[in-house]
């Protein structure tokens, strides 16, 4: 894969994060350290996955947050009613398969602009589950559910493993295949997508679907590392996701982006504060920074674009 | 030789329109068979037609390599090898050259190194040099072009449709595209090619056919037409007599422009000038730079060069809010994208230019609407009431929606760019009678129209604008559809 200059500034950038705890801290490059920072963006990786096909649709996705959080709930309760794990896991995509679907209806079929049926979607679900759930948490979750009973030392490489496999397919898929450029086609113009023979509505409906399958597995990814499901987490979920796939190069306006970008993006913006911890920063200053990044990225971005267009 | 497409007796209708009416066409391999009309004669009809965009009407027939097409689409002509090149490139500007050209490529999984080799090889074939991995928006426009030719060309295409394909080059662009054309030619493709250059279009033209008014005038060898000739046959009869046009006493110049240029758009060193009174027409084929002058007379995109003279005092427009001060107005072609705001009331739209006027620091609702209610009666709008939202009314009427808004601002000057495209006979009858009726007043109108028996039977004047300059002017009552069309045309002497 040919690196563009979006991908060698944010290669630059995480070098430089990682330089920073080399100077007088000690604590940073631990394998345990090292492990629990991977294992911790991992859902965020496979949710940004999603954004980034969704964002180069031309679309966006707000309500992953609140599908994230109900596929957990869910994955829970069928776990604790002692349903074997690959119909609890099966069950859970088919969940973030069905809050998919939904989106990609209100918006393919009945031309909702994205940003607003998912934000219905997203109030929906979330005070949904409030309801529920009246704010409970999920507990006592039998042990074949956690860590999907392999333990945690055993199951963090699989984890891992797993989640690169998946990365690596779907950057392919994105990359070479036909289905995988007709996201591209269908964010840079529709009509020009009809005349080649591409649906776009069938495309952005497929979009919205996936996403709910990779909100779904990001939810197995974490809530099977914690002995509780809490109903509220998630919250703010979308906003990483969507900067990570942004700071990473996906275009907003659709069209471009590459998976590549997009976890360098989930790498700098998902290290940035366990680094500024170990720095003894202030954590306020975290999201300022990460703000900072965003808005850089987006700049550069304009920029370039504008010299471009000078040629 | 079997004709590769032939379209026969193809009429079509749309509510209230006959857009085609009886049409042949026949194209044969290795020809260069040239559609011809004037704007909004049918030739775009024609052609979505030809690609299964549209449906013929009954009894029409669509006949490809001697088989007759059963239900046409899209996707079925360009299997039958039909291609087609629109004068707005649609392509995937993010995406590179190689990808746009096998975007319709079969296959589930993609080999880039195939891809390549492919794509090199369309591009050598209509002998164009491209960077296969540029992204397509950093493309040139004849660049864009050729690479839709090349895409066209590569699902086998033995029939390549070309609409206006050198409208947007200059110069050397245009030859190259020329020199493709012949090439393409001599490969056996069949070509039919619109295009408003004469000159051009002698010069690679075999066969000729012209429409007007959705009519089929004929096809014409190359040998018995010349540019006198296609001009005449273009044009046709006189116009019949229906517009209302009364003689209204012509007062002093309101309105006059010096070398008014605006360099971005093309508009270059126009110099008019429009009488209290008077109907100045403003005619021109599609990018002639009508609009556009009348944009910059706006203040939408201000001159870059020139003067402007409001009563014989030089003027600055340097934004609209100077133009309404000078009491211009403009009310512009795209009626549903700049004309009306759909979702407001009439009252609301009506009263939208003039805010500041009517109210001061505070709206006075009821000031609104007596003077909703007093124009709605004078045009004739057709509503309930004022308080209906804009877009349940028909087009015609949310024209004189639009219409009013600025006569509400009591303007001297009013600019008004296409003012019944696509509105029934009747309402464009009244919009008719409301410009006389205003000019009788004492206001100046500048009327933008396509139609050319419009602006023959309305103006007292019609000024012709050819690339972005006036190329003459005409006292109406000696213009013809010929005269007109003849400083229309880039290649006029």
């Amino acid at each position: 894969m040919k690196l563009g200059p979006r991908e060698i500034a944010l290669l630059g950038a995480i070098a430089v994060l990682f330089t920073l705890p080399l100077i007088g801290v000690s604590g940073f490059y631990t394998t345990g350290n090292l492990r629990n920072l991977i294992i911790d963006n991992l859902p965020i990786l496979i949710a940004a996955i999603g954004m980034t096909v969704v964002i180069i649709a031309g679309q966006i996705d707000i309500s992953i947050g609140s599908q994230f959080v109900v596929c957990g709930v869910v994955s829970g309760l069928a776990a604790k009613s002692g349903l074997p794990m690959p119909v609890v896991i099966l069950t859970t995509l088919a969940t973030g398969a069905f809050f998919g679907a939904v989106n990609g209806l209100l918006t393919a079929r009945f031309g909702i602009p994205a940003i607003i049926a998912t934000l219905a979607t997203m109030v929906i679900l979330r005070n949904g589950l409030i309801r529920a759930t009246k704010g409970d948490w999920i507990q006592n979750l039998p042990s074949n559910y956690q860590w999907l009973g392999l333990g945690q030392s055993a199951a963090q490489p699989v984890y891992i493993l797993l989640v690169a496999g998946l990365f690596g397919v779907a950057a392919w898929a994105l990359r070479s295949t036909a289905a995988g450029r007709s996201f591209y086609a269908v964010g840079c113009d529709h009509e020009a997508s009809r005349r080649v023979g591409i649906n776009p509505n069938l495309v952005i409906f497929a979009s919205f679907a996936l996403m709910g399958v990779l909100a779904a597995t990001a939810a197995l990814f974490n809530f099977t590392r914690y002995p509780s499901i809490e109903s509220n987490a998630g919250i703010g979920l979308e906003l990483k996701v969507i900067a990570a796939a942004v700071v990473g190069g996906t275009s907003i306006t659709g069209g471009r982006g590459t998976l590549l970008g997009t976890l360098l993006g989930v790498i700098l913006m998902g290290t940035i504060g366990t680094v500024f911890t170990f720095l003894h920063v202030n954590p306020a200053w975290e999201k300022a920074i990460q703000g900072a990044v965003i808005l850089a990225a987006v700049v550069s971005d304009t920029f370039f674009r504008k010299a471009e267009a000078r040629g | 030789m079997v004709p590769l497409l032939q379209l026969r007796n193809i009429s079509k209708t749309y509510p209230g329109v006959r857009a085609l009416r009886g049409v042949e066409f026949e194209l044969r391999p290795g020809e260069v068979h040239v559609l011809l009309g004037e704007n909004g004669a049918g030739k775009s009809t024609l052609i979505k037609i030809a690609t299964g965009i549209h449906e013929t009407d009954a009894g029409g027939e669509l006949i490809v390599a001697g088989e007759a097409v059963g239900i046409p689409s899209p996707r079925h002509m360009q299997a039958l090898g039909i291609a087609a090149v629109y004068q707005n490139p649609t392509l995937f500007s993010e995406l590179s050259v190689m990808e746009n050209l096998c975007m319709s490529e079969d296959g589930a999984v993609i080999s880039w190194s195939a891809r390549r080799a492919r794509s090199a090889e369309m591009l050598a074939r209509i002998g164009a040099r491209l960077d296969l991995d540029r992204p397509v928006r950093e493309l040139r426009m004849a660049e864009k072009q050729l690479l839709e030719i090349a895409r066209a060309l590569s699902r086998s295409a033995r029939v390549l449709i070309l609409d206006e394909p050198t409208a947007a080059l200059a110069g050397t662009d245009a030859e190259h595209l020329l020199d493709l054309v012949e090439k393409l030619r001599a490969d056996g493709v069949g070509i039919l090619y619109i295009s408003h250059r004469l000159e051009e279009v002698l010069r690679i033209g075999d066969r000729f056919t012209v429409l007007r008014d959705g009519g089929y005038i004929g096809t014409y060898e190359r040998m018995d037409v010349d540019r006198a000739r296609l001009i005449q046959l273009m044009a046709g009869r006189e116009l019949s007599q229906m517009f209302p046009k009364i003689e209204v006493p012509i007062g002093n110049v309101v309105l006059e422009t010096r070398g008014l240029c605006h360099g971005p758009s093309g508009v270059d060193k126009i110099s008019l000038e429009v009488r209290q009174g008077e109907i100045l027409g403003l005619a021109g084929l599609v990018g002639a730079g009508r609009t556009e002058f009348a944009r910059t007379l706006f203040g939408l995109t201000p001159a870059t060069a020139g003067e402007i003279f409001i009563d014989s005092k030089p003027v600055a427009i340097t934004c609209v809010g100077d133009a309404l001060g000078h009491r211009l107005a403009y009310v512009p072609e795209d009626r549903k994208e700049h004309g009306v705001i759909e979702d407001l009331t009439i009252a609301e739209n009506i009263s939208l230019s003039l805010l500041r006027r009517l109210n001061g620091e505070w709206l006075d609702e009821s000031k609104e609407n007596t003077l909703a209610a007093d124009f709605v009666r004078r045009l004739g709008v057709k509503a309930g009431n004022i308080f209906v939202q804009t877009r349940t009314l028909s087009g015609g009427n949310q024209q004189k929606v639009a219409l009013a808004r600025w006569l509400a601002n009591d303007p001297r000057i009013l600019i008004l760019d296409e003012p019944t495209q696509g509105i029934d006979v009747g309402a464009k009858a009244e919009i008719h009678r409301i410009m006389v009726e205003f000019v009788q007043q004492g206001m100046a109108i500048i009327l933008i129209s396509s139609e050319l028996s419009e602006l023959l039977g309305m103006s007292d004047r019609i000024a012709v604008l050819r690339g972005g300059r006036l190329a003459g002017v005409l006292p109406a009552r000696e213009a013809t559809r010929e005269s007109v069309l003849k400083l229309a045309m880039d290649d006029a002497a």
